[in-house]
């Protein structure tokens, strides 16, 4: 293999190792916006306060793993049954912009909290993942991408299947399409709404877990959080299928735009391109790829 | 008797000119009450002291740029988290004109309301066909790549050092140098973008912006070009905040790009949700809400003896914690609260 197609391959796998990841935070977004209608932008300080209970119970504390991993979804749950109770429930019909301010107020007060708690320096996760990276001809893959993003495509599928077979996701179906229908059939639309609220929260946990161990806890995951948009968007915000596909180009275009644009634009490119493909894509579907459009009327 | 009523309510008011029932202060006690805030806020500039009135200039400047938002965002119901790169560019434009073209400020607040409001159209395109949500994060993309420009198109800019040496505005041998002396400047363009706002909105342009965002499939069956109008509400929307972006460049003197990232937009966000969507004085409320917010945690903080708290920490939480309450408790903000007040002694001390 020549030097430069290594170089592609190489690039292409940590984009698509990433984008697994990537895709799992953008699950959170989708789950919400499907059941709820609500763009939550505080996915990715959900995402911190994952990662850093977790720290602080197997670095702080000192548990097992395993334990610490189970206090941390069961953390997760409460949080988003109190999120859902105390900020969204109250602002069911009002306009889209409030019910975003109310998402972004508890980005800002969850970020807080974490920084009162944890201050604002940099820690080294606990090894949970293996750290080694396995060799496959020239090509190497750092064995904590592939479980994560392992991990991550399994869930992604999980919900997926979910979603089109179990009861609570057909209802959670029958919601998102229309709330009053879903109502007048006797679905429990406020239980809807707690349960996919819990569901992101234990994912956004979940990916929060496996994001610090592969980059260590520090207050920068939550800008994870708002990358997760572009996934989200880009594969529609309504689609499970399209997180996963949005995820994968995300994280490739974010790989190979640093790897070929960054030197020649002075760097940060791998920020910015996202965004503007995004906007391209956007305005050619302006559902994004894989969403549904929606008709309006007056 | 019937005159001392009409002094002070509306009801016995009785316009007989459309000049009278056009004005935007229809009654007597509405006028007294704004010759007494003109007056007052003419007193405090020349009564106040240095630190006072350093704080009253960035609330000045916040102001207008609330306003701005409010525009786009509470009139036209276009949400935009690009506001701080919106902020930058203004400020930018001016700061570059002063320093590197030797350009008066007269001129370069203008020109930098200019470019923000090419700029904010070219931005404002995507809501052609994208809504709610969807435009959310095409105005995030435009906040991304702005930042990045600031950050990495280093001739212009100066890349993340930013541009520093930046003139205060003089005119003829008077500089406005000083808290007190820019305080007037900002006095006067919250009151020509107050006056501004009052009045675009009651023009053919500022009703066609409310009717697209109540409805805005229903407002082009009424025959308002929809596309047309959003376009306009993105310019106007960002010749003001270019306003203010240049305001605080020459206030502050110097400009970097962390004076106008996404937290920025965030925090103007906050200013019209909590001072009131949709309204004029809301604006300014929510800006001095805002500016003045963490002032006084920090105030009462200093004076709270064995706090050990971190102060950036509680400041940052009470800003969600004042989001996420308005939004529950009283979502039209506090215009809505001073409305609610006003209307309690309009009536007062009847019933109905």
């Amino acid at each position: 293999m020549s030097p430069e197609l290594t170089l592609v391959l190489q690039l292409l796998i940590g984009g698509v190792a990433i984008g697994g990841v990537y895709a799992l935070i953008a699950l959170g977004f989708v789950l919400i916006y499907k059941a709820t209608d609500v763009l939550n932008l505080a996915q990715g300080e959900m995402l911190l306060l994952g990662a850093y209970v977790s720290y602080g119970l197997i670095a702080q504390i000192g548990l097992p793993v395993p334990v610490a991993f189970l206090i941390t979804l069961a953390f997760s749950i409460v949080l988003g049954i109190t999120i859902e109770r105390v900020a969204l429930r109250p602002l069911i019909g009002e306009p889209a912009i409030s019910v975003i301010m109310v998402t972004i107020g508890l980005a800002i007060l969850l970020r807080s909290i974490v920084i009162g708690i944890w201050g604002t320096e940099y820690r080294v996760y606990p090894d949970v993942l293996p750290k080694e990276s396995a060799q496959i001809g020239p090509l190497s893959v750092s064995l904590e991408f592939l479980w994560s993003f392992g991990i991550a495509m399994a869930l992604v599928a999980l919900f997926a299947l979910a979603f089109r077979y179990t009861r609570v996701g057909i209802a959670m179906r029958a919601v998102a399409d229309d709330q009053q229908a879903a109502l007048s059939m006797g679905i429990n639309v406020r239980f809807v709404f707690a349960t996919s609220w819990v569901i992101a929260a234990i994912v956004s946990s979940i990916g929060g877990i496996l994001l610090a161990s592969i980059q260590g806890t520090g207050i920068l995951l939550a800008t994870l959080g708002l990358k997760a948009l572009p996934v989200a968007i880009v594969g529609g915000l309504d689609s499970i299928i399209g997180a996963a596909a949005g995820g994968v180009i995300v994280g490739v275009l974010e790989t190979l735009s640093a790897g070929y644009l960054d030197v020649p634009l002075g760097g940060g490119v791998r920020d910015v391109a996202p965004f503007v493909f995004l906007v391209l894509i956007l305005l050619v579907k302006p559902y994004g790829l894989f969403g549904k459009e929606r008709i309006e009327r007056v | 008797m019937s005159s001392a009523i009409a002094w002070r309510r509306e009801c016995g008011t009785f316009h007989t000119t459309y000049a009278a029932d056009m004005a935007l202060r229809p009654t007597p006690l509405a006028r007294a009450r704004i010759a007494i805030v003109i007056f007052a806020a003419l007193a405090f500039g020349a009564l106040a002291g240095r630190y006072e009135l350093s704080i009253a200039n960035q609330v000045g400047i916040a102001a207008v740029g609330a306003l701005g938002l409010n525009v786009l965002v509470g009139f036209t119901g276009q949400i935009s988290v690009a506001q701080g790169a919106f902020l930058g560019v203004g400020a930018y434009t001016s700061a570059y004109l002063t320093t590197r073209i030797g350009v008066p400020f007269w001129v370069a607040l203008p020109a930098a309301g200019l470019v923000t409001a090419a700029v904010g159209g070219i931005f404002g395109i995507p809501s052609l066909r994208l809504k709610g949500l969807y435009l959310v994060i095409a105005t995030l993309a435009a906040q991304v790549v702005i930042e990045w420009f600031m950050i990495h198109l280093v001739p212009v800019t100066g890349g993340s050092q930013g541009i520093f040496g930046i003139p205060a505005p003089a005119l003829g041998p008077l500089v406005f140098d000083t808290e007190r002396a820019y305080y007037f400047l900002t006095l006067a363009a919250v009151a020509l973008a107050v006056l501004g706002c009052a009045n675009l909105f009651r023009s053919r342009a500022g009703r066609a912006f409310i009717a697209i965002r109540d409805q805005d499939v229903a407002a082009s069956v009424v025959g308002v070009d929809v596309f047309r109008y959003k376009i306009t509400a993105f310019m106007v929307s960002s010749f003001i905040v270019g306003a203010a972006g240049a305001l605080q460049a020459h206030h502050d003197l110097i400009v970097s790009p962390e004076n106008f990232n996404l937290a920025v937009s965030i925090e103007y966000l906050g200013m019209v949700i909590i001072g009131g969507l949709g309204t004029v004085s809301g604006s300014l409320y929510g800006a001095a809400f805002i500016r003045l917010l963490p002032i006084a945690l920090a105030t009462v903080a200093r004076s709270v003896p064995g706090i050990a708290l971190n102060v950036n920490v509680l400041k940052e939480a009470a800003f969600g914690v004042a989001i996420i309450g308005f939004l529950i408790l009283e979502p039209r903000g506090i215009a809505k609260v001073w409305r609610d007040i006003k209307d309690y002694f309009r009536l007062w001390p009847f019933k109905y």
